[in-house]
C-alpha cells in the first residue's frame, strides 16, 4: 500500500470516526456513494478507508456495482452546444440557403454529422436551396446529455440511441454498503500486521492486537534462479549411471566423421540412415583430415570381404564416404572412440554412459526435434550374455520406477541380438517402447583389437520422451528451445527419478 | 523400418489360423515385427487425399506389419506367412533348387561397364497368377526398389513374359537417341531421349532419371529379335509385359553393386516361386559377361555354418542341448544339425537359406536361437565385474557452476545448436565470418536457413527473451553448454567449447548486474580480481564489439588471456531479436577455468 502522507492520515482518521460513530446510531450505510456527499467526504478516500475497516472486522462492507454513463467528449460538447442537426437547423435563414454557403457557416464535422441528422428527421427540404420544412424543432439530445451529466435516469432506448452515435460510454461505478462488523467498536484501536523490530524492542507487542493473517492466500512468490527442467531430470538419470557404476564418455563433440558415426559400427555405406533425408552433413569442415589408418583399413576389409567369421557386406567400401563429416546422429559414434581406445590401452571391464545432444535430418513436431539427448549406456566385460543385458536393464530401468519390462527382438545394423525395450504403462494400459538396446557385433568390435572373449551390451533411450511423461509435456518446444515458457521452468517440481 | 500391407483375411488364411487382433499382434511381438497399424485399402487412399469418410464394413481389412530392415524375405504376403507358418510350428523350411540345366543365356556387351555393369536372371516356368498373386509380386518389386536397391540406384528389377520374347538375350550400352520402343502403359514408340523428357512429368517415373540423365549411354536389355526388355533402372517395354494369363516370367536385375543384385533376384524367385508348377524350383539362366566368362543365376546354394554350442550358450546365458537348438533354428528357417568339431566339441551346423541374406557371422544365428527361445524366458543375471562411477570432469564442474548461477537468481535455459546465419552473424551487427562457423550441407527443405552450428550461445539467449516479452521483469537467463568452433588439430577440423552465457533485462539496463555476475562468478572459482596488465588473476578492459553498446562493454582477462565479454546489447541488435527493453549480456568459454 502507498504511504499516506501526514495530512491524509489526518483526512481518513475523521472518515473513519464519520462512519464508525454514524452505524454506532444507524444499522446500516446503504450506499457508500451517496453517504459520501450527505457527508461532504471524498468517496475513493472512503472506500479505502471501508477496506481497511473491513480487514480488521470494523464494519462488514458488500460492493455495490452500478453501471453509470458519462458524456464523452463530443457527448459534452453537444450538451452544451446543443446537438449538431439543431445547430444545422438554426444555421439555416428563413428564405433558405446554398449548401455550400451553410457548409461554410458550420464547424466541418458538424455539417456533416448534422445535416445527415436532419435530413434523417425530414427537417429540411434541398431544392432548389437548402430550408427549413417545419418551422420549429426541440433539440431533445441535447435535453438527453444534459440530464445524464447531471446523473439523472433515461428510458433504455434513448440510452441505447446516445450510445451508437457514441456520446455516452458505460462507466462501472462501485462502491459499498456498509454494517457493523464482528469487531465492531465506536472508536478503532489500531490491529497490528506484523510483529517488526520497533514492536519487539519498544516491548509493545504484549499489548497489541494482531490482525488475523489471511491462511487462504498464498505466500509471497521466492526469489532466485531455477534450473531447467529437462536438465533435472539429465542429472537423476547421471546419478543413477553413478550409483551403478557406470564412467561418463567425453561427448564433447558434436562434430564426427561418417567413419566413427558409422563405418566403425559395420554400418554399410548404403545404409538409409546415411542418407542426407536422415543425417546432417556438413559443408563447413565438410571432410575429416585423418582416419586411425590401421584400424580403418581392417573396418574396410569387414565391410567388403567380411573376417572373424563373418562374410561381410560384401561391397566396394569409399574411403570418401567414411571421410564425410556429419553432425553425429547418436552418442554410440563416441561409444566406438572409447571402445577402440580402450582396446588400443589394454582391455579392463569397462561401464560406459553418456547424455548428451544428438542429431537427425528430420522433420520437426511436437515431439519430434532435429536435436535431442541420447542416454546410452554401455556394459564391456570378459563373457557377457543376453541374459546380462536383460538384467542391466531391469536394474536401470527399475530405478526409474519401471518395473515391467518385455524386450522384441529389432534390427541394428551394430548389434545382435537386439532388442527393444518395452515397459506396460498403467494409465495408457498398453507396453509402449522405451529404448533400444543389444549387444554389439563382433564385426564392430574385433576389428577394434578387442579380445574375442570381450562382448559389448549397450543401450539407449532419448531423455525428452521421459521427461515429457513425467511432466506432462505435450509439445517439447514448450520445454525445449527459444520458444520456451519461462513459467513452466520457474513453477517445475524437483525430479525424484532414482530415489527409492 | 519397412512397412508391408496385407489383406488380414488373406494372411490369416495363408496361416492356416484365425487370430484375434490382440493374438496375432503377440504373436508379431515375439517374432520380432510389429502390427503397426489395421485399416482399410479405401481408407488409406482417403488418407492419402485427405479425405474424411466412414469406412464401410464391407472393405477388406488391411494389417500394416513393420518388419527387420535386414529381413529381405519378409517384404511380401508369401514371404510373411512362410516365416510365421514355421514359427509356429506349421510347416518346414522349404528347399530351393534349379531346374538341371539353363536353356536361356544373357550376354552382356562391355559399354555396360561404362554406367551399370551387373546383370543376373532367372526364370519362373508354369507359375500361376491370380489378381491377389500378381499385385503381391508388382508391390514386392516396389519395395525392394524403395529398401535394399536404393531407390534403383543399387539395382533395378525388370520382369517380363517369357512367352513373348526369344533368347538368347544381351545386356548393352547405347547412346540414348538409338534406343526405340514402346514403354509400358505407352503405345507410341519413345526413343530413350524422348523418353527422359517424357517423364520429366511422371510423378513416380522422374525420381529415377537422374541415375541415367548425364551418361553418354543408357542401359538397355535386347532379345535376339532386337524387341527392347527395359531400359533400367526407368521403365520395362511395353511389348513383354506380365499379365494375369502369364505362364513363364522372366526376371532381370540390372546393378551396380552385384550383391545386392543377387539378393534381390534370390528374393523374387524363392518368394514367388511358391506358385510355380514345380513348387520351388527355379530356371536357372547363364550370364556371359563381356569377357566371356559364363555364370549361372540366381545362386541358391545353401551356405553352411557351424557354430559352437558353447558360443550359442555363452551368448545367451542359457544352457541348452543341442536338440534343442536345433528345434528352436528350425522354426527361424535356419534347418541345422549337431555336429562334434575337431577338439571334440558341439557343434551346430546351420544351413543358410538363399532367403537369409542377413546372416553374416555366427552372432546372427545366437540371434534366431534367442528369438526362437524367447527374449523374456531368458533369466536375469548381472555382470559381475566391479567398475567405479566417475564423471567428467568438465560436465561435473559445469553443473556445479549452474547451481552457482542459478542460486545468483537466474533461471535456466536450453536452446538449439542449430540455427541461422542471420542470427549468427548479421543479427547480432556482425560482419559475416566465414571462417568461424561450421556450417551444415544439407539443411532440411522447410528450413533452408537454419544451417549454422553456433559458435556463440548469445542468438540462443536473445531470441529466447524476444518470444518472452511479457515476462515479469527483470528477466534473468543462463545457459551452459557448448558451442563448436573450427579446429585444425582435431582430425573433423571442429571442436566444442563449454560456454556459459547470461542474460539480464529490465527497465534499466542491468550492465553492473552483469559485471556483478562476471565478479561472482570468479569468486566461487577462486580466481582474484587483479590490476590491468597482471597475467595472474582477472580483470576486465574495455572493449569494442559490435553487438554491444559503445562504451558499456568490456573483456574479461583471465590470466592474461582474454575468455569472454560482457556489454550492454547494442540497441539495433536488441530491435533485430525483438526485445523492447535494454539488455545486457555476458558470454564466456569455461574451460580455462578447469
Amino acid at each position: 500500500m502507498v504511504a499516506l502522507s501526514d495530512k491524509e492520515v489526518t483526512k481518513a482518521q475523521h472518515v473513519e470516526e464519520v462512519i464508525l460513530s454514524h452505524l454506532q446510531t444507524h444499522e446500516e450505510i446503504v450506499n457508500s456513494g451517496e453517504f459520501a456527499k450527505a457527508n461532504g467526504l471524498e468517496h475513493d478516500l472512503l472506500l479505502s478507508v471501508v477496506q481497511s475497516l473491513h480487514g480488521f472486522n470494523y464494519v462488514e462492507a458488500q460492493d455495490i456495482k452500478k453501471e453509470a454513463w458519462v458524456l464523452t467528449e463530443e457527448g459534452n460538447s453537444y450538451a452544451t452546444l446543443g446537438s449538431p442537426e439543431v445547430q444545422v437547423f438554426k444555421a439555416i435563414p428563413l428564405e433558405g440557403i446554398s449548401r455550400e454557403d451553410l457548409q461554410k457557416k458550420l464547424d466541418v464535422s458538424v455539417f456533416k454529422i448534422g445535416f445527415a441528422k436532419a435530413m434523417g428527421n425530414k427537417w429540411l427540404e434541398t431544392k432548389p436551396l437548402v430550408s427549413r420544412k417545419v418551422s420549429n424543432v426541440e433539440d431533445q439530445v441535447q435535453q438527453q446529455l444534459v440530464h445524464i451529466r447531471n446523473g439523472q435516469d433515461l428510458a433504455a432506448a434513448d440510452i441505447d440511441a446516445l450510445k451508437k452515435r457514441k456520446l455516452i460510454i458505460p462507466l462501472i461505478w462501485k462502491g459499498y454498503s456498509i454494517r457493523k462488523g464482528t469487531s465492531y467498536a465506536p472508536k478503532r484501536t489500531k490491529a497490528a500486521t506484523d510483529l517488526t523490530r520497533e514492536v519487539l524492542q519498544r516491548g509493545t507487542w504484549k499489548d497489541l492486537v494482531f490482525k488475523d493473517y489471511n491462511y487462504n492466500a498464498l505466500g509471497q512468490p521466492t526469489e532466485g534462479g531455477h534450473l531447467h527442467p529437462l536438465l533435472k531430470v539429465r542429472a537423476q538419470f547421471r546419478e543413477i549411471f553413478l550409483e551403478m557404476g557406470f564412467e561418463e564418455m567425453p561427448t564433447n563433440n558434436f562434430i564426427e566423421s561418417s567413419f566413427w558415426n558409422f563405418d566403425a559400427l559395420f554400418q554399410p555405406q548404403q545404409h538409409p540412415a546415411r542418407d542426407s533425408h536422415d543425417t546432417f552433413f556438413l559443408q563447413v569442415p565438410e571432410k575429416a583430415q585423418f582416419l586411425p589408418e590401421d584400424y580403418l583399413q581392417r573396418v574396410k576389409e569387414i565391410h567388403e570381404h567380411g573376417g572373424y567369421g563373418s562374410i561381410g557386406y560384401g561391397y566396394n567400401w569409399k574411403r570418401e564416404d567414411a571421410e564425410k563429416n556429419v553432425l553425429r546422429t547418436h552418442t554410440t559414434a563416441v561409444s566406438s572412440r572409447m571402445l577402440y581406445k580402450l582396446a588400443q590401452d589394454g582391455f579392463t571391464p569397462k561401464r560406459y554412459f553418456s547424455i548428451d545432444r544428438v542429431f537427425r535430418n528430420e522433420a520437426v513436431d511436437r515431439t519430434h526435434l532435429a536435436e535431442f539427448h541420447q542416454i546410452e549406456g554401455v556394459v564391456c566385460d570378459r563373457g557377457l550374455t543376453l541374459g546380462d543385458l536383460i538384467g542391466v536393464l531391469n536394474e536401470f530401468f527399475s530405478r526409474l520406477g519401471i518395473r515391467k519390462l518385455r524386450f522384441k527382438p529389432a534390427y541394428n545394423p551394430y548389434t545382435e541380438p537386439s532388442m527393444e525395450i518395452f515397459s506396460y504403462h498403467d494409465t495408457l494400459k498398453k507396453w509402449v517402447e522405451v529404448g533400444n538396446s543389444g549387444m554389439f557385433r563382433p564385426e564392430m568390435l574385433l576389428p577394434m583389437g578387442l579380445p574375442e572373449d570381450v562382448s559389448v551390451i549397450a543401450w539407449g533411450l532419448s531423455l525428452e520422451r521421459p521427461t515429457m511423461i513425467l511432466y506432462g509435456i505435450d509439445n517439447i518446444r514448450d520445454l525445449f528451445g527459444h520458444k520456451v515458457d519461462l513459467k513452466l521452468i520457474k513453477s517445475n517440481p524437483i525430479c525424484r527419478l532414482g530415489m527409492r | 523400418m519397412p512397412t508391408v500391407n496385407v489383406g488380414r483375411d488373406r494372411l490369416y488364411e495363408a496361416l492356416q489360423q484365425h487370430y484375434s487382433e490382440e493374438e496375432f499382434d503377440e504373436l508379431c511381438f515375439d517374432f520380432g515385427i510389429e502390427l503397426d497399424d489395421v485399416t482399410t485399402e479405401k481408407a488409406i487412399i482417403r488418407k492419402e487425399k485427405h479425405l474424411q469418410e466412414d469406412t464401410l464394413e464391407d472393405e477388406e481389412i488391411i494389417y500394416k506389419i513393420e518388419v527387420p530392415a535386414n529381413r529381405y524375405d519378409l517384404l511380401c504376403l508369401e514371404g510373411l506367412a512362410r516365416a510365421l507358418r514355421i514359427f509356429t510350428g506349421k510347416q518346414g523350411s522349404p528347399t530351393f533348387s534349379l531346374s538341371s540345366s539353363a536353356i536361356q543365356k544373357m550376354y552382356v556387351q562391355p559399354e555396360t561397364a561404362l554406367i551399370r555393369p551387373y546383370v543376373v536372371c532367372a526364370i519362373l516356368r508354369g507359375i500361376t497368377f491370380n489378381q491377389a498373386r500378381y499385385n503381391s509380386f508388382i508391390d514386392l518389386q516396389d519395395r525392394l526398389h524403395q529398401n535394399l536397391c536404393r531407390k534403383r540406384t543399387l539395382v533395378a528389377i525388370g520382369t517380363h513374359d517369357l512367352g513373348t520374347l526369344e533368347g538368347p538375350f544381351t545386356y548393352e550400352a547405347l547412346p540414348p537417341s538409338e534406343i526405340k520402343f514402346v514403354p509400358l502403359k505407352q503405345r507410341m514408340e519413345f526413343t530413350a531421349e524422348e523418353l527422359m523428357d517424357f517423364y520429366k512429368s511422371d510423378l513416380k517415373l522422374k525420381k529415377y532419371l537422374h541415375i541415367i540423365e548425364s551418361s553418354p549411354v543408357f542401359p538397355v536389355l535386347y532379345d535376339s529379335k532386337r524387341t527392347v526388355l527395359s531400359l533400367p533402372p526407368i521403365i520395362n517395354g511395353a511389348h513383354s509385359a506380365i499379365t494375369l494369363q502369364t505362364k513363364d516370367v522372366l526376371i532381370e536385375c540390372t546393378a551396380t553393386d552385384l550383391t545386392k543384385a543377387k539378393i534381390v533376384l534370390n528374393t523374387l524367385v524363392t518368394m514367388f516361386s511358391e506358385y510355380c508348377e514345380k513348387k520351388f524350383e527355379v530356371e536357372p539362366v547363364e550370364v556371359i559377361s563381356s569377357d566371356g566368362n559364363a555364370t549361372i543365376y540366381p545362386d541358391l546354394h545353401v551356405r553352411s555354418l557351424e557354430v559352437d554350442l558353447a558360443y550359442i550358450n555363452g551368448y545367451i546365458g542359457v544352457s541348452l542341448q543341442s536338440k534343442q537348438v536345433i528345434d528352436l533354428l528350425n522354426r527361424m528357417q535356419l534347418p541345422s544339425e549337431a555336429t562334434i568339431g575337431s577338439n571334440g566339441k558341439s557343434k551346430i551346423k546351420a544351413l543358410i537359406p538363399p532367403t537369409r541374406s542377413d546372416v553374416l557371422h555366427p552372432c546372427d544365428v545366437v540371434e534366431d536361437v534367442a528369438i526362437a527361445y524367447g527374449y523374456n524366458n531368458i533369466l536375469k543375471t548381472l555382470p559381475r565385474s566391479l567398475t567405479q562411477g566417475k564423471q567428467q570432469p568438465l560436465n561435473h564442474f559445469s553443473d556445479l557452476l549452474r547451481s552457482e548461477i542459478a542460486m545468483a537468481g537466474f533461471t535456466e535455459v536450453l536452446t538449439w545448436i542449430l540455427g541461422s546465419e542471420a542470427e549468427n552473424f548479421w543479427l547480432l551487427n556482425r560482419k559475416h565470418k566465414e571462417h568461424t562457423g561450421v556450417i551444415v550441407g544439407n539443411p532440411r527443405g522447410s528450413d533452408f536457413e537454419v544451417n549454422r552450428v553456433r559458435a556463440s550461445l548469445l542468438p540462443g539467449l536473445l531470441k529466447t527473451m524476444g518470444h518472452n516479452k511479457d515476462s515479469p521483469r527483470p528477466v534473468k537467463l543462463f545457459e551452459v553448454s557448448d558451442v563448436v568452433l573450427l579446429d585444425n588439430t582435431k582430425d573433423v577440423g571442429a571442436a566444442n567449447e563449454r560456454h556459459l552465457a547470461a542474460l539480464y533485462c529490465n527497465t534499466t539496463s542491468g550492465f553492473e548486474v552483469i559485471h556483478g555476475l562476471v565478479d561472482r562468478i570468479m569468486e566461487v572459482v577462486g580466481i582474484s580480481n587483479a590490476a590491468v596488465g597482471d597475467t595472474k588473476g582477472y580483470y576486465i578492459a574495455p572493449s569494442n564489439e559490435p553487438e554491444f553498446f559503445k562504451g558499456r562493454q568490456a573483456n574479461i582477462i583471465l590470466n592474461g588471456s582474454c575468455i569472454g565479454s560482457f556489454g550492454i546489447i547494442h540497441p539495433q541488435v536488441l530491435a533485430n531479436f525483438d526485445i523492447l527493453d535494454p539488455c545486457s549480456v555476458v558470454e564466456l568459454n569455461i574451460e580455462p577455468f578447469l
